[in-house]
């Protein structure tokens, strides 16, 4: 459906997304996620045709935004971070000129002015003006508006910053329901919000895709922050012989106290850690040596996004260092 | 382009741009056509078109300083390029609907000279010539609003260059005569007239070497040229001033002409600017 190629910005001398490539397919709920200023907003920007590139593709439905915007921009609904809204007119006046210039005429705009409004819930202030509307108001009419037109894909920019918590549930609901008919982006710098609506993820960190799976999967592709604590009375050198047969350990570091109590904490990026910790236990029980403690500490989404974008940074602004 | 049309269109007359727009060109053609045309008992109503000129100094940025300034204030320009229309047809969209707006007042003043011709001898074609060609000097000047609209999301700003270039270009042929018309404040004005102007294309196309080319090659013309005949410059700058001042072209059709070559000025003027404002809101995309 999306397909972007080697997409590539520059602000200046600033580059907001660098050689960023991913394909989205029909269907299903897409979050972008990452931090404040990681070139979420440019890539939407992009992809919906409100912003050139330096260079690089995008392709909606098989049309090229650059070259044939007026086919691709059909096929696309945005709302942008700050809902474009005409504030003198009513949400009824500002869907019909939304409708008349993405090329609906007559009953057809009508129906589908009706049908949005009642998707979106706005039939009871239809008639007010927009600058009298609360702010989740506000950005259901900017919903709707991206409705408009029955366009297969739909692109929100950060849809429920700045609502009360009553608000984001409903245009979280609201959002999931919209993924039943349409492919739905929407961008978020919130990992749970991501969590609770997206089928899938795509994490960027500094204008580059760093990650792109389901949640759960995410989950899983990066177990190398899973974590095994424990603590022992064994001396060390027993530790790590022990250890030594025990597979997917990928870190190792042991503190011993002053009662030679020992505590342990490795590091494992096997796909099952409860393996790992049955394999840990099983080395010293063989050796006849007892386990004090044993902890597991399973990694969350939040430490894979933390681990993916923050380990990017210095890695990148490394590189720069060498070629300067 | 229909899309655009009819919702600025009801924006309009939803606020009070139109009927301030509409209620100041019809006072100003009113008070003319008492004093001309009621109290002097003079035939002529292009007299009064001619008189009432001066008004277009204040309505027309009135008119024009919101048309782009406000949707980049209040981010919708962002709708628009979302939207599957093309910069052409957002510019031409507003364009026409300020024109259906400048043009509902002039229908009822093209009633006038007919009333004015049911009590005496009134020349109906230098009349209504004159009226056509103020309908398109205006329009000329709308052009001109749009485009000072779309590099700003200040309306205020918009509005108070706007009058300070309408107002310049009104009273350009009067202050062409007292500008210096010797070849050397001639080569002057136009080197600095060169470097604004690269200014300009710099400014719009974000392209330094483009900007700063055309600027250099203007310059190395107006230099070789004044090596080769110095002559050439003499009195040049005047007359500048008075080849671009739509205002003066307009008297033209006061005395019962109506020259070709003034509206075919008119309509460069205003394929000109609409242009400029298109580039001017396709640069928004490359920033």
């Amino acid at each position: 459906m999306i397909k972007v190629e080697h997409l590539t910005k520059y602000y200046g001398d600033f580059l907001a997304v660098n050689d960023l490539s991913f394909e989205i397919n029909e269907g299903h709920v897409y979050g972008f996620l990452g931090p404040n200023g990681a070139g979420k907003t440019t890539t939407m920007n992009i992809m919906t045709g409100c912003l050139s590139a330096t260079s690089g593709h995008v392709e909606i439905g098989g049309f090229d935004i650059f070259e044939d915007p007026n086919h691709a921009k059909r096929l696309i609904g945005y709302l942008p971070e700050q809902p474009p809204l005409y504030m003198n007119e009513t949400p009824v006046e500002y869907l019909r000129f939304v409708g008349e210039a993405k090329g609906l005429r007559g009953s057809e705009l009508n129906e589908q002015i009706d049908k949005v409004i009642e998707q979106v819930k706005i039939q009871n202030v239809k008639g007010k003006r927009i600058s009298a509307l609360s702010k989740g108001y506000k950005q259901r009419v900017g919903i709707a508006q991206a409705l408009l037109g029955n366009p297969k894909v739909i692109i929100l920019d950060e849809p429920t910053v700045g609502l009360d918590p009553i608000q984001i549930i409903e245009i979280r609901d609201l959002i999931k329901q919209l993924g039943q008919d349409h492919t739905v982006i929407l961008s978020s710098h919130i990992l749970s919000e991501v969590q609770a609506i997206c089928e899938k993820i795509l994490i960027i960190a500094h204008g580059k895709l760093v990650a792109f799976d389901e949640p759960d999967k995410l989950e899983q592709q990066l177990l190398s922050a899973n974590e095994i604590f424990f603590t022992t009375d064994a001396p060390e050198a027993d530790v790590r012989e022990a250890l030594s047969t025990v597979a997917h350990i990928t870190d190792l570091t042991i503190e011993t106290n002053e009662t030679n109590i020992l505590s342990a904490h490795l590091k494992t990026d096997a796909q099952d850690i409860y393996s790992v910790s049955k394999e840990v236990f099983f080395a010293f029980a063989k050796r006849n040596q007892a386990l004090l403690e044993l902890t597991l500490k399973r990694a969350t989404l939040e430490d894979i996004f933390l681990e993916l974008t923050e380990t990017e940074a210095p890695s990148k602004e490394k590189k720069g260092g060498e070629a300067v | 382009m229909n899309a655009v049309l009819k919702h600025e269109l009801r924006s309009y007359f939803h606020s009070f741009t139109a009927y301030v727009f509409g209620a100041f060109l019809l006072a100003i053609v009113g008070i003319g056509a008492m004093l001309y045309n009621l109290q002097a008992a003079v035939s002529n109503f292009e007299y009064v078109l001619s008189f009432g000129t001066i008004i277009f100094v204040v309505i027309v940025p009135i008119l024009t300083m919101r048309v782009i300034a406000e949707e980049r204030k209040q981010k919708t320009d962002q709708l628009l390029y979302s939207l599957p229309i093309s910069t052409v047809q957002v510019i031409l969209g507003k364009y026409l609907a300020l024109l259906v707006i400048y043009l509902i007042p002039l229908l009822i003043i093209s009633i006038y000279p007919l009333i004015f011709s049911q009590f005496g001898d009134v020349y109906l074609p230098t009349s209504y010539g004159s009226i056509v060609a103020i309908f398109i000097m205006g329009a000329a000047l709308v052009a001109l609003g749009v485009f000072i609209s779309s590099l700003t999301d200040n309306q205020g700003l918009a509005a108070g260059i706007g009058i300070a270039a309408i107002l310049f270009n009104y009273y350009s042929v009067s202050l062409s005569e007292y500008v210096s018309s010797t070849a050397f404040g001639s080569i002057v004005a136009l080197v600095i007239l060169s470097v604004i102007l690269g200014a300009i294309v710099r400014y719009l196309t974000r392209n330094e070497l483009l900007g700063y080319g055309i600027a250099f090659i203007l310059i190395a013309v107006i230099t070789a040229v004044s090596y080769i005949d110095p002559n050439v410059f003499e009195g040049l700058l005047p007359n500048i001033m008075r080849q671009l001042s739509l205002f003066d072209r307009f008297s033209t059709f006061v005395s019962g002409v109506f020259d070709l070559t003034a509206i075919f000025y008119y309509v460069s003027v205003i394929v000109f600017f609409l242009f400029l404002s298109v580039q001017s809101l396709e640069k928004r995309r490359y920033n």
